[in-house]
């Protein structure tokens, strides 16, 4: 044990030996090496911290992107925001459905956040007519007798604000790929995007094409076993339960397809284009 | 004699301290995203004792109404987050020294002896390796907290996609409450271990940054200690006094 014990001690002699100082050549004594170890590994440190504040000051004050179908995020985060919604979107599947409740749980009152591109007092849904805008420009028209003649889904899921509130509510209407499928609208499903618009054009969302052909995704024209009312977007809303509320448009006036993404309101104020759940 | 004993490795000072400022950016970014729904207080029977948070404390941070800002910032850090996270526990692994960090079956009692001795209720010092009882149960716990954390996280962030740790979690619900304690753990983890900091003093706190610590070693071979010393003498440890 002694022999042991006093190896170790020569062993941590030796480590100590390799600082030596260039020109004398002569061995420092330890308090020297404490002092000179202690100073590099400082300065150091306080370098790569200034380093570190730098980069975070540089990021904190870095111009805002230019105006377009988004705006208003940092310029850096706006581009990491859509790589990180490219990575998440390898993960969406039409497999993956959202949980659904029992009528019972669906909640009576039913949340109204906001009336953004809802407010038009003039505005009658009674004369409303849906317009699908197809990418030759032909314009197709749809009234709410013929939508309510298609097949009706209803859903009873979570509905979730990107403020981080949720609400269990219950809509019903036709799902957007039945809709597709009945308007033989096949074709234009192979462009990235759907946008659409409220009539008066004030509030707009863009979805990607795989989330709005998304099984549960539905044009609702009824809450609660109930035709909608305006505040909640009558006569036709959009319900996307893998979407935050921000997508769930109330009150389609439009609806089109393109490549490019088209504008989506609260894309233009700093929220994530993609905003999938 | 002083002797300069090397103690941090590279890799554990520099995900130490790559960290504290990636926490710090997640920990505020988080309240920007929270501040839009703040749900949460402490309610027992009726009477609310604390509310997360209250006006002053989302003024004092400048808070309020910054939510875009918040999620564009939360989303981008996560990642390094979790690398640095990731490469930390990678390194414990295949460095060996997770051997000094995960807790024994006997820590858990030693942790309360470390407790009584720190709160000055017991006068012997426990065991101390290069970890003491309460340290690889603090410091391994925090890992899993950051685990924690990213996981639950995820799942609120993808619900629907990762609709199984979601459940995993309790749900969307539930997960967000864990997620947001988790939050709250940090910062009693924080505030503990800066205390601890300053009570261990300076050789201990300039080891994580230079990576050595100065030991005063007894001359080895003194008869009178060879028995004392025959207990340390398995491991590398030499006597500190």
């Amino acid at each position: 044990m002694k022999i042991l014990q006093s190896n170790n001690f020569y062993l941590n002699q030796d480590i100590n030996m390799d600082i030596i100082d260039p020109k004398n050549k002569k061995e420092l004594t330890t308090d020297q090496k404490i002092r000179r170890r202690t100073f590099i590994s400082f300065a150091t440190f306080f370098a790569m911290s200034a380093a570190a504040y730098e980069g975070w000051d540089w990021l904190y004050h870095v111009p805002s992107e230019a105006n377009g179908v988004t705006a208003r995020a940092r310029k850096p985060l706006r581009a990491a925001m859509n790589k990180t919604e490219l990575f998440f979107r390898k993960f969406f599947s039409n497999n993956h459905l959202v949980k659904t409740y029992p009528k019972s749980m669906a909640a009576k009152r039913v949340r109204i956040n906001s009336n953004i591109g809802n407010e038009d007092k003039n505005f009658n849904p009674e004369n409303w007519q849906l317009s699908v805008v197809k990418t030759n420009g032909e314009v197709l028209t749809v009234n709410m007798e013929a939508i309510k003649a298609l097949p009706k889904t209803e859903i009873i899921f979570d509905f979730k604000c990107v403020e981080g509130w949720d609400q269990i509510q219950h809509w019903a209407g036709v799902r957007f790929i039945d809709f597709i499928k009945h308007y033989k609208l096949d074709d234009l499903t192979s462009m990235q995007y759907v946008g659409m618009e409220t009539p008066s054009g004030k509030y707009q969302v863009g979805l990607d094409m795989e989330s709005a052909l998304h099984p549960q995704t539905i044009l609702a024209y009824e809450m609660n076993d109930a035709p909608l009312q305006t505040a909640h977007g009558a006569p036709l809303r959009l319900i996307i339960p893998v979407k935050y509320g921000i997508k769930n448009l109330k009150c389609i006036g439009k609806i089109t397809f393109s490549d490019q993404r088209p504008p989506d309101y609260w894309a233009r104020r700093g929220y994530d284009y993609y905003s999938g759940l | 004699m002083k002797v300069i004993k090397e103690k941090h490795s590279l890799a554990m000072r520099w995900t130490h301290w790559v960290n504290f400022p990636l926490l710090t950016i997640m920990i505020w970014s988080g309240m920007l995203i929270y501040w839009a729904n703040d749900a949460y207080s402490v309610t027992i029977f009726g009477y609310t004792f604390y509310h997360f948070f209250p006006d002053s404390v989302f003024t004092f941070f400048h808070i309020p109404y910054r939510l875009a800002e918040g999620m564009a910032f939360h989303f981008l850090f996560m990642w390094f987050f979790t690398l640095n996270g990731i490469f930390y526990v990678l390194y414990t692994i295949f460095s060996g020294e997770w051997r000094n960090l995960v807790p024994q079956k006997k820590s858990f009692k030693e942790a309360w002896l470390v407790l009584l001795h720190d709160l000055h209720i017991r006068k012997t010092a426990p065991p101390q390796d290069k970890y003491n009882a309460a340290q690889r149960i603090a410091y391994t716990a925090i890992i899993v907290m950051g685990l924690g954390s990213v996981l639950t996280g995820l799942a609120v962030y993808k619900p629907v996609q990762f609709y199984w740790l979601c459940w995993i979690f309790g749900g969307y619900n539930f997960a967000r409450i864990l997620h947001f304690s988790l939050t709250l753990g940090y910062l009693f983890f924080f505030i503990v271990h800066i205390v601890q900091v300053i009570i261990a003093g300076w050789n201990n706190f300039r080891s994580v940054i230079s990576g050595f610590e100065v030991v005063t070693e007894e001359p080895a071979i003194v008869a009178g200690l060879a028995d004392e010393n025959k207990k340390s003498s398995g491991n590398e440890n030499l006597a500190i006094e």
